[in-house]
């Protein structure tokens, strides 16, 4: 067997340290690419205009990265985030638009959310189907519904809407930001501190140690594929109340987006590994590439090129990073 | 003289239509290592399948010091004292030795519906000393256990079992997949149940891993069991004999 390349001790303890914690590759790229496209900019990328613009979009993008990071960590996938996305603002405008109010609204929105998040989990683990499949299927179907209701005109939200929780500017940052920060603060203190997350991660990491130990893995499983949903749903509640509109496409390809910044971010596609730090910095990198290549004057069609680009190396790079550091040992 | 602490009675179980238990009875007295011998299909998995909360037995009934239980489910198995380590999925690689220590059992801070923040502090100081318990000396507890050997991986899964104060340690063939070196540290952990008298029934295909660490053989053979004698009264050729 070869040596780790990384030879002396200090070294190999702070190779172990960077190593065990996947999101600091992601940080570090990020870090890189910021100063990159900093210069290509000529200095307009971290300008206060701009990074507002940067910062109030990433909240959408970023909460439905968190909801597929923590379902990927419990060992399940969705790639139908991108309909829910567009089904939950659907319900919450025809809701709102047939004289239910603005809160009872957003609730029924994310109810939908909510059910199609439990129709997912209860398909994949009633009947043993990979969860990539079911949410595949609802892919289509949660879209289909969302233009069958929207009966192919998307509604126009009422002007009385307070829409300003969400999209007022406060000096740099959008209000989402803040329901945002929060969310993300509780999810990472659930994941990181609390039993529940200890749970989540043995359910992916090993089920049939979890189940031996006595952890309702069925349970869990169904609370990551709720959350994930309802994050979602949420998101885009946020993003059509930014738009003034439920259009019925939103949110087309997002779920391969939050696939990827999941991935960027260190979550391991096999379960157990993953944090929410490090799907906000896969969500941040996917927005900077995005803000970066246009500030840049490169043409807006190569956006797709360098994600696809960043998430192959990303997961090459994680692979081979966990290898070297199960090789180095320190004094077992 | 005191009820045994697990005791099984008359059980039968079938698995469409393959009568895998036939009338066993079987039982554990306190302080004894009872090993459990026989062929694949013998029945020894899923005797201790059925003792465990994995499978429940079609007839038959299972005591605990002498009181019927009904143990539905592994946690019920565990609420009541029985743990059990298997081969090698005891173990979650992706998480640290305190976590897997405690997962599913977290001593919390403060908790609503069960569920809440966990004592991180007690975690790794409660892991580092019940590690040192078994005779395992290990870096740290936040190494992850992806990371240690198969053995080193059985010795934290027999920690964490004496830890929780568990009545009797159910050992499945804990060293298959491991090396011969790996093998003996298991079987050290064995002998140190037994001199720290601790109750354990340990499953395996190897006799002399039995002989080296039982008070007791129990062997099974076609669901039934077929022998059962004290390991110093009794020699290897001679339960071979009964298989």
């Amino acid at each position: 067997m070869p040596e780790p390349f990384a030879q002396t001790v200090p070294m190999k303890r702070l190779l172990k340290v960077y190593l065990d914690k996947p999101e600091l590759a992601g940080i570090v790229l990020l870090i890189l690419l910021i100063a990159i496209f900093q210069v290509t900019s000529h200095g307009f990328l971290l300008s206060y205009d701009n990074l507002r613009g940067v910062l109030g979009l990433l909240p959408e993008m970023g909460m439905v990265a968190i909801g597929v990071t923590i379902l990927m960590i419990a060992g399940e996938f969705d790639i139908s985030v991108g309909s829910v996305f567009a089904l939950a603002p659907m319900v919450m405008a025809i809701t709102n638009n047939m004289g239910v109010p603005f809160v009872p609204a957003v609730l029924l929105g994310l109810m939908a959310a909510a059910g199609i998040g439990a129709t997912n989990g209860m398909i994949t683990l009633r009947f043993g189907i990979p969860s990539f499949i079911t949410t595949l299927g609802m892919l289509f179907i949660a879209r289909s519904i969302t233009v069958v209701i929207s009966g192919g005109f998307p509604p126009l939200l009422s002007p009385d809407i307070p829409n300003w929780i969400f999209t007022q500017y406060i000096g740099l940052i959008r209000m989402s930001m803040f329901w945002f920060a929060g969310l993300a603060v509780i999810l990472a203190i659930t994941l990181s501190l609390m039993n529940l997350g200890n749970w989540i991660k043995a359910t992916g990491g090993q089920i049939d140690a979890a189940n031996a130990m006595g952890i309702p893995t069925g349970r869990v499983k169904m609370f990551c594929f709720v959350l994930c949903s309802v994050l979602a749903g949420f998101a885009g509640i946020i993003q059509v109340l930014r738009l003034g509109s439920p259009l019925p496409s939103l949110g087309e390809g997002l779920e391969l987006q939050a696939v990827a910044a999941a991935v960027i971010g260190g979550t391991s596609l096999f379960g157990g590994i993953g944090t929410v730090v490090g799907a906000i910095v896969g969500a941040l990198l996917i927005r900077v590439i995005d803000n970066g290549l246009v500030l840049s004057r490169v043409d807006a069609n190569w956006f797709k090129f360098a994600i696809g680009a960043l998430l192959i190396l990303a997961v090459i790079g994680n692979t081979w990073l966990r290898r070297q550091s199960r090789r180095i040992k320190l004094e077992t | 003289m005191a009820a045994p602490i697990i005791e099984a009675k008359g059980l039968h179980k079938w698995y469409s239509g393959v009568h895998a238990l036939k009338d066993v009875d079987f039982h554990v007295d306190k302080g004894e290592i009872v090993g459990l011998v026989g062929d694949n299909g013998a029945g020894k998995t899923t005797l201790i399948k059925v003792l465990s909360g994995v499978h429940r037995a079609d007839q038959g009934q299972v005591f605990i010091e002498g009181k019927p239980v009904d143990i539905a489910t592994p946690k019920q198995a565990m609420d009541l004292g029985i743990e059990t380590i298997y081969q090698t999925n005891s173990m979650v690689p992706t998480m640290s030795i305190a976590r897997n220590l405690f997962v599913g059992r977290e001593p919390l801070t403060a908790s609503l519906f069960g569920i809440g923040l966990m004592d991180h502090a007690k975690m790794r100081d409660d892991s580092v000393k019940a590690i040192a318990d078994v005779d395992l000396h290990l870096r740290s507890p936040d190494a992850l256990v992806g990371e240690l050997s198969g053995g080193q991986r059985q010795g934290v899964a027999i920690a964490r079992a004496m830890y929780f104060k568990s009545k009797v340690l159910v050992l499945d063939e804990p060293t298959n997949h491991l090396s011969v070196k790996e093998t003996s540290k298991v079987i050290g952990f064995v002998k140190g149940l037994r001199a720290q008298g601790l109750t354990g029934i340990f499953i395996s295909h190897n006799m002399h891993h039995v002989f080296q660490s039982c008070d007791r053989v129990v062997a099974m053979a076609r669901g039934e069991v077929v022998f059962n004698k004290p390991a110093g009264e009794t020699s290897i050729d001679e339960v071979h004999g009964y298989l």
